[in-house]
């Protein structure tokens, strides 16, 4: 049981920024505590997939000269399976991905590039949803003179006792 | 199939790369002109193109075929592909179509809500808006998914802030929308990862494949296909997730309120069950057990809990958010059920329940746009002072509460058969109940509307105003076609049971 988790260390800075990213979402009252708090949350899942992209082992996934001779075209696809199996074999997952996997093992091994690809996808993302946040913070402060979520809940309230809210 | 020999070969063969690259390429062009019946028309240009190329998708699919389309000639497991089905195709001519009659809508409404230097912007979100929600249909890649439920999420952010020159709960509510929508899809993203770590592909038909040789999967998969529930849920407005969609509807600007109601939540249930049954698959025991006890326990409890909500709400959108949440709740009792019957009552209910709400939202948007009204006490002489609006008002109204020759009432019929099938008497009554409380919510508009007399403003009586032609046309076209639903399901219901045979038939 102990074993397990140190072996599988690098978990746990991904459980714990995620849940420090979730807590601050839920617990804090001030908008832009709250987007920080999504950040960190959103953060936590990139390293998440970061980490299950290496291979014990591996090298950065550039094609090395001399192999890339004897195999060119297809030789990338079936590295990228075999990384994949790797992957999963050195997280103690149950191989499945392909088993057909030809054995080249001898040769060189990969880290799994495609996670980061992915990655790479999801900070845009990120960035394109904290920017909105922020603009919409922007907006909020303008017109309501306040970030706190209480105060404005208040003078939201207040206006709808006025019977002016059409 | 006459209508489909009719079509040129390109929007059949390409129709689905069309479908979203145009709306995102005019997107960009329509953000930086200068003015705004010049973006109106390249939208609704761009609108009646998607409608008609989604419709030949549709056509072609009664034959039964899927189609892969290969994004760059890839071949699926590597390449990205895009799958046409009996599945999607019908959510996808429903978001097309939906996105045009909301154009049309447009021309007024937004000119009335919107302030005039945003409106270019505001179709350039829209059209972007509508290029996501058709990627995360059209797609067979579960990354793609991710990145078409964010490109349609953060466009519908901006939409609902521009309701803040009208209301300035706009801007909260669009706040609160883009921290839950932001968690639902970071979850959905991680259950990917997970996904991704059984499994080493991304593409949906190969993952469906693995995991059914694994017979379901370690751990791993089970808690994959949590966290995409929770996160797919969060987008869907599933119950007690549903907390940022009455804020979002009530005061976001007419325009958007009628698409999201129609289509955002009704893409996120389609990937509900593309996950739930094709993907993943109910014969695995985790994924039995969520449908079962969760899904059903959770539209139960939708279903009653958004009906008794709908009833004390003061403003009429705000009433109509909270049914669009008991919705739901009917749509899920129907994957609940889980038999061929069940879920083409399910989906029945997501087609016909897009095109009532559509029908409501829009007859509300007409209230709005000439009376500045939405509380539910100001409905007092509305059927005199605009019968026509009213009248396609009522029309959806009868149609949500369920009576005969209306849409509503196919697809509640429908969801009673199948609940009867399955020897489930109880999901039956609560049925009835919730059409009561649907009769309670809608009726208490409807008695204002036609028994009270108009206000007197000095003593006089507020004249008859209809709403502007450009309103009632897609108002009353919704209504019709309720109607026409009502009257003959034959085509809906073939559409349904296509989508549940893909469904329960496996493979994508």
């Amino acid at each position: 049981m102990l074993s397990t988790i140190f072996e599988n260390y690098h978990y746990s800075v991904v459980i714990v920024l995620m849940m420090t990213g979730l807590y601050v979402v839920f617990s804090s009252r001030n908008l832009i505590k709250k987007l920080v708090g999504l950040s960190v949350f959103q953060t936590s899942v990139f390293l998440l997939y970061i980490t299950i992209g290496k291979v014990k082992g591996g090298q950065p996934p550039i094609l090395v000269e001399d192999h890339g001779s004897s195999s060119s075209g297809g030789g990338g696809d079936e590295h990228h399976v075999e990384a994949a199996t790797n992957m999963m074999a050195s997280a103690g997952e149950t191989v499945t991905a392909a088993g057909s996997a030809t054995h080249h093992a001898s040769e060189v091994i990969y880290s799994n590039p495609l996670p980061h690809v992915l990655i790479l996808t999801a900070i845009v993302v990120g960035v394109a949803t904290l920017a909105i946040g922020l603009a919409l913070v922007v907006r909020i402060r303008e017109v309501y003179g306040s970030i706190e979520e209480d105060v404005i809940n208040d003078i939201d309230h207040s206006y709808n006792l006025e019977g002016t809210a059409d | 199939m006459d209508i489909l020999s009719a079509y040129p070969s390109w929007p059949i063969t390409h129709g689905a790369a069309l479908l979203v690259v145009l709306p995102l390429l005019l997107g960009a062009i329509v953000s930086i002109l200068p003015r705004e019946k010049m973006a109106w028309a390249i939208t609704l240009i761009v609108s009646l193109i998607l409608t008609v190329t989604a419709f030949g998708l549709v056509l072609t699919i009664f034959g039964g075929e899927t189609q892969l389309y290969k994004l760059g000639g890839w071949d699926p497991p590597h390449g990205i592909s895009f799958v046409i089905d009996g599945l999607n195709t019908p959510v996808l001519f429903l978001i097309s179509a939906m996105a045009l009659l909301c154009t049309i809508y447009g021309l007024p409404s937004v000119a009335a809500e919107v302030e005039p230097k945003k409106r270019a912007p505001f179709y350039a979100a829209f059209l972007i808006g509508v290029a996501g929600l058709l990627g995360m249909v059209v797609t067979g890649d579960a990354f793609n998914v991710f990145v078409f439920l964010e490109v349609s999420s953060i466009s519908t952010y901006v939409l609902v802030a521009m309701g803040a020159s009208r209301d300035r709960r706009a801007l909260k509510a669009a706040y609160n929308y883009l921290i839950l929508g932001s968690i639902g899809a970071t979850f959905f993203v991680i259950g990917l990862g997970f996904l991704y770590m059984e499994t080493g592909t991304l593409n949906m038909a190969d993952i469906g494949r693995i995991l059914a040789d694994l017979d379901g999967g370690s751990r791993v998969a089970m808690v994959a296909f949590g966290f995409i529930t929770v996160g797919l849920g969060l987008k869907l407005a599933m119950f007690p997730l549903h907390m940022w969609l009455p804020g979002a509807y009530a005061h976001a600007p007419s325009f958007v309120t009628v698409f999201l109601a129609s289509t955002a939540t009704k893409a996120a249930l389609y990937l509900m069950l593309r996950f739930t049954f094709t993907i993943f698959d109910p014969s695995f025991d985790y994924v039995m057990a969520v449908i079962m006890y969760v899904l059903t326990g959770v539209g139960v409890a939708a279903m009653l809990l958004g009906s008794l909500q709908a009833i004390f709400q003061t403003d009429a959108r705000r009433t109509l958010a909270f049914s669009s949440i008991a919705q739901v709740g009917y749509m899920l009792l129907g994957v609940g059920i889980a038999t061929a019957a069940g879920l083409s009552a399910g989906y029945l209910h997501l087609l016909n329940h897009a095109v009532i709400k559509g029908c409501l939202f829009f007859a509300l948007g007409a209230f709005w746009y000439r009376y500045g009204i939405t509380r539910c006490e100001d409905f007092n002489g509305l059927g005199k002072m605009m019968p026509w609006t009213m009248g396609a008002f009522t029309i959806g109204g009868l149609s949500l509460i369920g009576v005969p020759a209306t849409a509503g009432f196919v697809s509640k019929l429908n969801l009673v058969i199948a609940a009867m099938e399955r020897g489930w008497g109880w999901a039956v009554i609560i049925i009835m109940v919730t059409s009561i409380l649907a009769l309670v919510y809608i009726g208490r508009l409807l008695l204002a509307a036609y028994f009270q007399s108009p206000p007197e403003i000095n003593g006089e009586v507020v004249v008859r105003n209809e709403a502007p032609l450009m309103m009632l046309i897609p108002m009353w076209f919704l209504a019709l076609l309720s109607i026409a639903i009502g009257i003959n399901a034959d085509l809906v219901s073939e559409a349904a049971r296509n989508a549940a045979s893909v469904l329960l038939g496996g493979g994508v």
